[in-house]
């Protein structure tokens, strides 16, 4: 085991740890006077989806997160922060009455996955995927989603089709758990460690595989300093966002040019 | 047996085996695959002569290449995007090898074939996966092929029909096959939106980030009989809740009668029933 293969499955030991901030830390840390919307109206209330209402400074917006919880208790409560369709389809709709009220959207996006279930397959779960994922590329106003722990496959994907995607330094992104990797393509998930290597899963590689935009620094993250910080980047970003008359088109294309083949470039 | 030929005479043609029924005297050293629903040995030419499914009504998995020849009409199909083909955009231990072993096994270069086709006189964009070529699991190439497709169909005006049959995004190529979800989904949205008619057939199985995207955006959602689609793996789904799957879990029928899929087509009327789809569609401007 080299020097590099530790390192990746160490992030993400760190990306999955209690002790992280998770999606209601930021929420009280960055918005104002935050008030939760439930439901998606069709079925249920999703407890792993968090969504409502806020003030970022002076503007109203739409936030979205997933939230794991902290303690085994609230990680039971939250279902380890595996959405549910229904709670896909809560975030969906809350988007939806976001473009309606042209207010931006912000996910806040830590998930091992969509929820693995008899039930969740039962509702649709890949379906509630695939229209969030439809229907983000064309939600008529700034949308930025920021990874700040696991970003586990089309579970963190439909939270994330977004203008802007930022990740975490200690976040991971990944289209399967190092552990799912190991254990189909070797049969054993004890390799997991050299699967994080080889699945380019960091914040780092997801950088420079031009997946997101920027990566925010864990430095300060203990300081106030840390949530301010985000706090004036999601302003900063969503005025540009505003100004761009092209931005449907360019959420498009931030999509569209990944993955190009040689010959196509 | 055949020294009691003389004393048996055949009163009628069905009694003498049927008129040309070449294929049921199977030649011994065929080839037969037993099907795993009734358990019959069928020689594999009589498979293969009913579009690879078994009297039962069982239905075989097949290639690209033999779906194309079944649902397009005779040399209608012109095959594009061939220069599109994955790169090793991760550098993945192994996968470089693995592509040339699967490209030479499957002899296809990419785990789907796109192109423009007639089905019953009606012209459309076409898409068929291959579950030979990694089960026909989403990479870059899959992901840029489906994406050109749509994007082709949308400023052509073109129908859209596709096949999907894949285990779900490529893992070897990360988050790049992760992504193909949304571009794919992205194209699907604005082909819809432009009022364009996509008819998706999911074939077995159909799982993972294909049934996360563009298998289930589909404006008529066909299944073939007992098609296994679902998000979640039906085995990793039993470890971890372990509870015992309910019968038939993930099947076709499972997600017609909870509201998933539009209807149940065999392979049999399944032509009719595309091109039927396809001309109800053409009123506009899809034609």
């Amino acid at each position: 085991m080299n020097g590099e293969t530790v390192e990746a499955y160490d992030i993400v030991r760190i990306a999955r740890s209690s002790g992280r901030y998770t999606g209601i830390d930021f929420i009280k840390g960055i918005f104002n006077h935050f008030f939760e919307l439930h439901g998606d109206r069709r079925f249920a209330d999703d407890s792993a989806i968090i969504g409502g209402l806020a003030y970022l400074e002076e503007e109203p917006v739409t936030v979205i997160a997933i939230e794991k919880g902290h303690n085994a208790r609230e990680r039971m409560q939250r279902l380890f922060g595996a959405p549910n369709p229904e709670g896909y389809r809560k975030a969906l709709r809350l988007m939806k009455q976001a473009e309606k009220f042209k207010r931006p959207v912000i996910c806040f996006v830590d998930t091992s996955g969509a929820y693995c279930g008899i039930g969740a397959e039962e509702r649709g779960q890949g379906l509630a995927i695939a229209e969030n994922l439809c229907e983000m590329m064309t939600l008529n106003t700034p949308v930025i989603s920021i990874l700040i722990g696991e970003g586990g496959s089309g579970g963190a994907l439909a939270l994330s089709v977004a203008d802007r995607v930022y990740m975490l330094e200690n976040a991971v992104y990944s289209v399967i758990s190092p552990e799912g990797c190991a254990s189909i393509l070797w049969k054993d998930s004890s390799k997991a460690a050299d699967a994080a290597a080889c699945l380019k899963l960091t914040a780092k590689d997801a950088l420079s595989l031009g997946i997101i935009e920027e990566v925010i620094s864990e430095s300060n993250i203990d300081q106030p300093e840390f949530f301010a910080g985000v706090r004036d980047k999601l302003i900063a970003e969503i005025a540009a966002l505003r100004k761009d008359p092209e931005m449907l088109e360019h959420r498009y294309q931030r999509f569209r040019r990944i993955g190009r083949t040689e010959q196509q470039k | 047996m055949a020294f009691l030929k003389f004393l048996y005479k055949p009163k009628n043609e069905l009694e003498s085996g049927g008129r040309a029924a070449s294929p049921v005297q199977a030649d011994a050293n065929e080839p037969e695959k037993t099907c795993p629903n009734c358990h019959k040995a069928i020689p594999l030419s009589r498979i293969w002569a009913n579009a690879n499914t078994c009297s039962c009504g069982y239905h075989f998995r097949m290639s690209a290449r033999q779906r194309l020849s079944f649902i397009t009409d005779k040399g209608s199909f012109e095959e594009m995007f061939t220069d599109i083909v994955s790169s090793d955009p991760l550098e993945f231990e192994g996968y470089a090898e693995k592509l040339e072993t699967v490209r030479a096994a499957s002899n296809e270069v990419e785990a789907v074939i796109c192109g423009t086709a007639k089905i019953g006189g009606n012209k459309c964009c076409l898409f068929i996966m291959e579950p030979n070529f990694m089960m026909g699991s989403m990479g870059s190439a899959v992901g840029e092929r489906i994406t050109s497709l749509f994007e082709y169909a949308t400023e052509k005006r073109m129908p859209v029909v596709g096949y999907t049959v894949s285990g779900g995004a490529r893992m070897q190529e990360g988050l790049v096959s992760l992504m193909q979800m949304a571009k794919t989904s992205g194209a699907v949205k604005r082909h819809s939106d432009a009022g364009l008619f996509y008819l998706t057939v999911l074939t077995d199985p159909t799982t993972g980030g294909v049934t996360a995207s563009f298998a289930m955006e589909g404006d008529v959602i066909l299944a073939e009989p007992g098609a296994t689609v679902g998000f979640a793996g039906a085995r990793v789904i039993e470890q971890t809740t372990r509870k015992t799957l309910p019968k038939g879990f993930q099947k076709a029928e499972f997600l017609l009668e909870h509201g998933f899929v539009d209807a149940i087509s065999p392979r049999r009327y399944q032509k009719s029933l595309v091109s039927m789809l396809l001309k109800m569609h053409s009123g506009g401007d899809a034609r």
